[in-house]
């Protein structure tokens, strides 16, 4: 039992931001399943958010939580979430991948989480073309955001009783910024002394991840291998719409699918898993301090897939996103 | 090396059509293996010779490589070479023999392909994926530098030149080994101008290829895509860091780095290579798998054109490690590495 302190009970305001592709579906679904619970949480709904727009800026730094489909700048081919992350400074990047019995996988018995440095590294957006033809991009990593993110890994393990942390990097090549970043890894896991510590080159990790994916647990690495492995995890487990993640820094929380993705090959056919973002939903329900219909949705998640054998086409059925959420519904309360 | 020389005297034949070919043994497990393909390529009458070469534990040149000036010389001449696992020496003052090859001979290609093996058990069955890294810049430049205390910087350089040589050799080797689609990976949605420049040349290139379907894809997407369902896809084209990870994954699908063939080429010469390690525990044992290595020979067989030695091989070694009647321990079997080579000359 959760003994609320007198007052918890109040209407908690969330933003909530569709965005494009997959992503109106998928936080649809949450919509509805969270009605249907009754859940005390007001969504404040951000249509047309815009980076441009100064009032959509100053309304995303509202509410603490934020549930986010899919963002996209106008003609932009690639997602732009990117944006969020540097805005709020949401520095710790978590996705989850475990097996789920019941759909087609790849391996069984996995259970991985992992953290992925969200605000630097390759993705600092520094480029320009040094002679004409000759282009530089600029990877930046800094001791400062690589101790906050593994803090974030070992303190992630310590709370939900994780037994390792696997550090992945390149440093036998790039000597000084993977370099750094380890180093970091290594200072903060001496202060953890009864979490095991490994370190593992990233071309390796991803060759055991497909072979032998049982052996890790935790997992800290830099922004794009992170981007690379959260993928890798999915896949080997039950694909992007089931893994389900969350993006946290000191100020706000923003959760959304695990893997990032605008999945436009699929948008609007009703035909998107949303067992991912629903997964991600009760992240932010506990976050909130409403563990309760956190457990009522995984359940009814678990039980429509595993015992009504009810499931969307990337994991093996042809159930619609509707029919899907529907059943997830009438299953709540178990 | 003993094994080594003995074997080579016996397949030198002086007849004026037998291509000369470089073969570097190797460290550890390097020479049962080489001896093993020898075996095999002599038993199927392939119409090379091999001259064999060394690779020292100390430097050679004053660029501290080691490898001597003649070698390098004589792989330019011969323009194919083989070459197994060696050992790092650890200390300064020299250069990994990769990084010797690589820049000294300017292999621009790093060629992987991975191919379910039947036979050989894993959750991906199905899989014939072709990794094509660009080997010579990108993050693996070097160029790193402390900006101020407890801030560093990498340089990831992207030139059109080297983009445009690995883009075409991606698609002459499509070309050349009947394949049908390449898809060039990238992550031009961060870096703009870097992945940019490398996917804008790809498009460019593929236009010349009208016979072979192109597409793109973020390398994150496709990365799940390998590890969910492999199976749909064909030749990948990619930078240096993806293409590092990239090849790893894939020779995870089908069983490891003991059962996976790599190819670095250049515009004068190309080195074929196991990448797996040199095992010194199970060197001399007469246990080493040899398959790696000799995948590799048979893809230097069919780049030099000699496509029905290389398919003979082949089609028995698959057929061996199908049947499963001798197969190495890191297979699972019980067999020497000598049966296991018996086992595919008797198939041939
Ligand atoms: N510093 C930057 N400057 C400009 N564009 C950037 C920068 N960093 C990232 N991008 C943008 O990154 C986007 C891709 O990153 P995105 O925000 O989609 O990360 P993600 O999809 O959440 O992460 P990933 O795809 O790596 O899992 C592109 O649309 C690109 O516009
Ligand atoms: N919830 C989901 N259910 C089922 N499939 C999904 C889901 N989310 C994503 N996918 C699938 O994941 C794959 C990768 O997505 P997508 O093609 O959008 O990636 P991308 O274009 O590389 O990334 P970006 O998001 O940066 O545009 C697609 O096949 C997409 O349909
Ligand atoms: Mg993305
Ligand atoms: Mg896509």
């Amino acid at each position: 039992n959760y003994l609320q302190r007198p007052g918890e009970g109040a209407l908690k305001n969330v933003t909530l931001i569709p965005g494009v592709g997959i992503g109106p579906e998928i936080t649809n679904s949450v919509r509805t399943v969270f009605e249907a619970l009754h859940v005390p949480i007001k969504f404040d709904v951000l249509d047309n958010f815009n980076f441009e727009n100064d009032d959509s800026k100053k309304q995303l730094r509202k509410n603490e939580c934020i549930l986010l489909g899919v963002m996209t700048e106008k003609n932009q081919k690639y997602t732009d979430n990117y944006k969020f992350y540097k805005y709020l400074d949401l520095y710790a990047n978590i996705t989850f991948a475990f097996s789920f019995e019941g759909i087609t996988q790849r391996h069984h018995n996995t259970d991985i989480v992992v953290i992925r440095e969200n605000t630097e590294g390759e993705y600092s957006g520094v480029e320009h073309e040094v002679y004409p033809g000759v282009v530089e991009s600029i990877k930046v990593t800094t001791k400062q955001a690589s101790l906050r993110i593994a803090e974030y890994a070992f303190e992630f393990a310590h709370l939900s009783g994780r037994k390792k942390v696997t550090a992945v990097h390149k440093a036998n090549i790039m000597k000084l910024v993977d370099g750094l970043f380890l180093q970091a890894c290594r200072e903060v896991a001496q202060r953890y002394s009864f979490i095991k510590y490994e370190e593992m080159i990233i071309d390796n990790c991803c060759m055991q991840l497909v072979k032998n994916p049982t052996q890790f647990d935790v997992m800290v690495m830099p922004n794009l291998y992170g981007s690379i492995v959260q993928n890798v995890v999915a896949g080997i487990t039950g694909g992007v719409g089931m893994a389900a993640g969350a993006s946290i820094g000191k100020d706000h929380a923003l959760f959304s699918q695990g893997c990032r993705h605008t999945g436009r090959d699929i948008a609007g056919k009703n035909v998107v898993n949303p067992s991912a973002m629903l997964v991600s939903s009760t992240l932010l329900l506990r976050h909130l301090g409403l563990p309760n219909f956190a457990d009522q949705i995984c359940r009814a998640v678990q039980h429509t897939i595993q015992d009504k054998n009810i499931k969307t086409k990337d994991i093996g059925g042809n159930a619609t996103t509707d029919q899907f959420t529907s059943e997830v519904i009438k299953s709540l309360g178990r | 090396m003993n094994i080594i020389r003995k074997a080579s005297t016996t397949i030198l034949r002086p007849q004026f059509n037998y291509q000369k070919v470089i073969l570097f043994p190797g460290d550890g497990i390097g020479p049962e293996i080489s001896k093993a393909v020898i075996d095999i390529f002599d038993s199927a009458k392939v119409p090379i010779e091999w001259e064999f070469h060394e690779i020292h534990k100390k430097r050679v040149t004053e660029q501290g490589d080691l490898i001597t000036e003649e070698t390098l010389k004589q792989v330019k001449a011969l323009k194919y070479a083989l070459k197994g696992p060696f050992e790092t020496p650890i200390g300064k003052g020299y250069r990994s023999i990769n990084v010797t090859l690589r820049k000294r001979l300017q292999l621009f290609a790093n060629v992987r392909p991975c191919k379910s093996i039947k036979g050989v058990k894993t959750p991906y069955p199905g899989v014939d994926v072709v990794t094509i890294r660009e080997n010579t810049e990108g993050e693996y430049s070097g160029l790193e530098h402390e900006v101020v205390p407890g801030v560093v910087e990498n340089l990831k350089i992207v030139s059109y030149n080297a983009c445009q040589n690995i883009a075409q050799y991606a698609f002459e080797y499509a070309r050349a080994n009947n394949r049908k689609q390449v898809v060039a990976c990238h992550k031009a949605g961060v870096m703009k101008q870097g992945d940019g420049l490398f996917l804008k040349v790809c498009d460019d290139v593929a236009k010349n290829y009208p016979e072979i379907e192109f597409s793109e894809e973020q390398i994150d997407t496709m990365a799940f895509k390998l590890a969910n369902d492999p199976t749909k896809i064909d030749v990948m084209v990619m930078p240096n860091l993806y293409g590092d990870i990239v090849s790893d994954l894939c020779a995870g699908l089908i069983g490891g780095l003991g059962l996976t063939a790599s190819g670095n080429i250049g515009k004068d010469c190309e080195v074929y290579e196991a990448v797996h390690g040199t095992a010194p525990d199970i060197a001399g044992k007469n246990l080493a798998n040899p398959t790696a290595l000799l995948l590799s020979g048979i893809m230097m067989l069919k780049a030099m054109r000699l496509n029905d030695y290389a398919n003979r091989i082949e089609n028995a070694t698959y057929q061996v490690l199908e049947e499963g009647k001798f197969l190495t321990g890191d297979l699972g079997g019980k067999s020497t590495t000598t049966d296991y080579t018996k086992a595919i000359i008797d198939k041939l």
